[in-house]
């Protein structure tokens, strides 16, 4: 838009889009701060800001006790696990829907939506009962599973909408030169379509590394994620305000660095390409 | 043609995601469907048989099924107005012309990247507490009582964390839609002389009608499933039993699975009313 503003005007819109700004990502620059501090520092009376002695203590102590390193593990597990094995059910699905749409494409699309929107409470039963006999209770392999089908309409329609954009006369083109259905996909589409699937990818192991109904119900000690690490720190022991920043911190940060990246394809992928 | 050829080829890829995809939903459903009808107590003698619609009607006389649907409704609509207005607001404001936008978008954003469980924690511990939490020691420095957010106002709570974790998302599919909005119709109204109000009211709010529908389905939908933020605050207690909550506690912690599963069957007919709605919008656009 050119429209003209005054350099007051800017000022002013600074200001407040900043104060703003900070006041939504306070309790993040808060927690991180704590981190930092010693467990008495941190309910200091009144709270001490900035002028505090910085200290990483907390952060050796949360790994020494709690073993942050297994849950870490069990977090980078189960994300990318199940983000790489819904990549490799939905490439093809997307693929075929896109460039060979049939009569029933939309309903299928539509049809998988549907099945993201089932609420898990109502079926929280059936897969417990199941993991046990299955064995698949407190497994890792259980919760890439099931992330994987949580995830896998997100995927699906992600991928969708990426391959919609890529021009279909490229492929009529290569097919016209005699390129097999397997060298169109290698040589033609994929280097099309990697910026899309690297998206994809990115944001839904983002949404399962944040999961916290399935990964909660669903594990005990052994495969417990971040997320059921956390949330053993919900009965306060003592001073803890400290530990349980640092841990926050700790589960936080990667996915935090990783969301900034993934802005733009977060309304893509949340909405199901409904705004662009 | 290769056309025959080439539909045959797309039927067999799509075959894997719509298989597993129709397990994952219709194992669970038909067993669920199945427990709902029974008398059904794992710890307490199995199965004892079926019962018809009995879990049906328990489940909804029950003393504290009202007031589960109640606090689900006020902690949706509470969120969904909170995040609607803010994000609104926020967008507006995101869109104009400002020194480091790019970071300012980030801090906005941040939240929706933080895991539930951690939200609510830092929130209940290091805000809401109210002996060391930094609301009681701002409430305190304006000489008043803190307040001890997590008994007396339970709901407001919640509604506080949840709302922060969401209004990212409104904002910035709120902004995406704001910037795609005709610059030309917006500077002809400004030669015009209409005031920013009237300009807000007839030209962006009907453009971002669309957009905000979209944002409350989807939300909707999520805040209909909150746990994690009730898990490890109050769990439950203080009138914060949303009807999710309630059924995963009939379910898992009083192992009740007929009763559990006949409010698992309500949960999932409330979220297809839902559904259906947000299903119409984006199948519109994939004409």
């Amino acid at each position: 838009m050119a429209r003209s503003v005054t350099t007051r005007g800017k000022a002013i819109n600074t200001a407040i889009a900043w104060a703003v700004g900070l006041l939504i990502f306070f309790p993040i620059l808060w927690t991180i701060l704590t981190s930092f501090k010693t467990e008495g520092q941190a309910i200091a009376a009144p709270p001490v800001f900035l002028f505090f002695d910085w200290t990483l203590e907390n952060y050796a102590i949360v790994q020494e006790r709690s073993d942050y390193l297994r849950y870490l593990t069990n977090s980078i597990i189960i994300a990318c696990g199940s983000t790489v094995l819904g990549i490799i059910v939905a490439i093809p699905a997307a693929w075929s829907m896109a460039f060979v749409p049939g009569r029933r494409t939309k309903d299928i699309l539509m049809w998988m939506l549907s099945t993201k929107m089932l609420p898990a409470v109502g079926v929280l039963y059936p897969i417990y009962l199941l993991f046990i006999k299955l064995g698949l209770l407190d497994s890792r392999a259980g919760l890439v599973i099931v992330l994987m089908l949580i995830n896998l309409p997100i995927i699906v329609w992600m991928l969708y909408t990426y391959f919609r954009e890529i021009p279909g006369e490229i492929l009529e083109a290569a097919r016209m030169d005699g390129a097999s259905l397997k060298n169109e996909i290698i040589y033609v589409l994929t280097p099309m379509a990697v910026p899309g699937i690297a998206s994809t990818i990115l944001l839904n192991i983002i949404l399962a590394w944040n999961e916290a109904f399935w990964t909660l119900n669903l594990t005990a000690a052994k495969a417990a994620p971040l997320t059921a690490f956390i949330a053993s720190y919900s009965s306060p022991e003592g001073l803890f305000y400290a530990k349980l920043s640092a841990a926050s911190t700790m589960a936080i940060a990667p996915i935090l660095i990783m969301g900034w990246f993934s802005q733009k394809q977060l309304v893509r992928g949340l909405t199901f390409g409904a705004v662009k | 043609m290769a056309t025959q050829h080439s539909r045959s080829a797309a039927r067999i890829m799509i075959a894997p995601a719509v298989i597993l995809l129709l397990g994952w939903m219709l194992v669970p459903l038909v067993m669920t469907l199945y427990f709902s009808f029974k008398k059904y107590l794992p710890l307490r003698g199995g199965d004892l048989g079926w019962v018809g619609f009995e879990n049906y009607s328990r489940f909804v006389t029950s003393s504290s099924f009202w007031p589960s649907i109640a606090t689900t409704l006020t902690l949706v609509v509470s969120v969904l107005v909170i995040t609607v207005v803010l994000g609104v607001l926020l967008a507006l404001l995101l869109d104009r012309p400002m020194w480091g936008q790019g970071i300012v978008r980030i801090l906005v954003i941040a939240p929706f990247f933080v895991m539930p469980t951690v939200s609510a924690l830092i929130w209940k511990n290091m805000f809401m507490d109210p002996i060391n939490g930094l609301l009681a020691h701002l409430w305190r420095a304006f000489g008043a009582e803190p307040i001890q957010w997590m008994s007396q106002a339970s709901m407001p709570s919640i509604i506080i964390i949840v709302s922060w974790q969401w209004l990212p998302f409104a904002t910035l599919i709120l902004l995406t839609a704001i910037q795609s909005l005709d610059g030309e119709q917006l500077e002809a109204s400004e030669m015009d002389g209409a005031p920013p109000v009237k300009r807000f009211w007839y030209i962006i709010l009907p453009h971002l009608s669309r957009a905000i529908t979209v944002v409350v389905l989807i939300q909707t939908i999520f805040l209909l499933a909150v746990f994690a933020e009730i898990f490890v605050t109050t769990g439950g207690a203080f009138g914060t039993k949303t009807l999710s909550y309630l059924i995963f506690q009939r379910v898992l912690e009083s192992q009740n699975v007929g009763l559990g599963s006949a409010g698992g069957v309500y949960a999932i007919i409330l979220a297809n009313i839902v559904a259906m709605f947000l299903m119409r919008i984006v199948g519109k656009n994939l004409d």
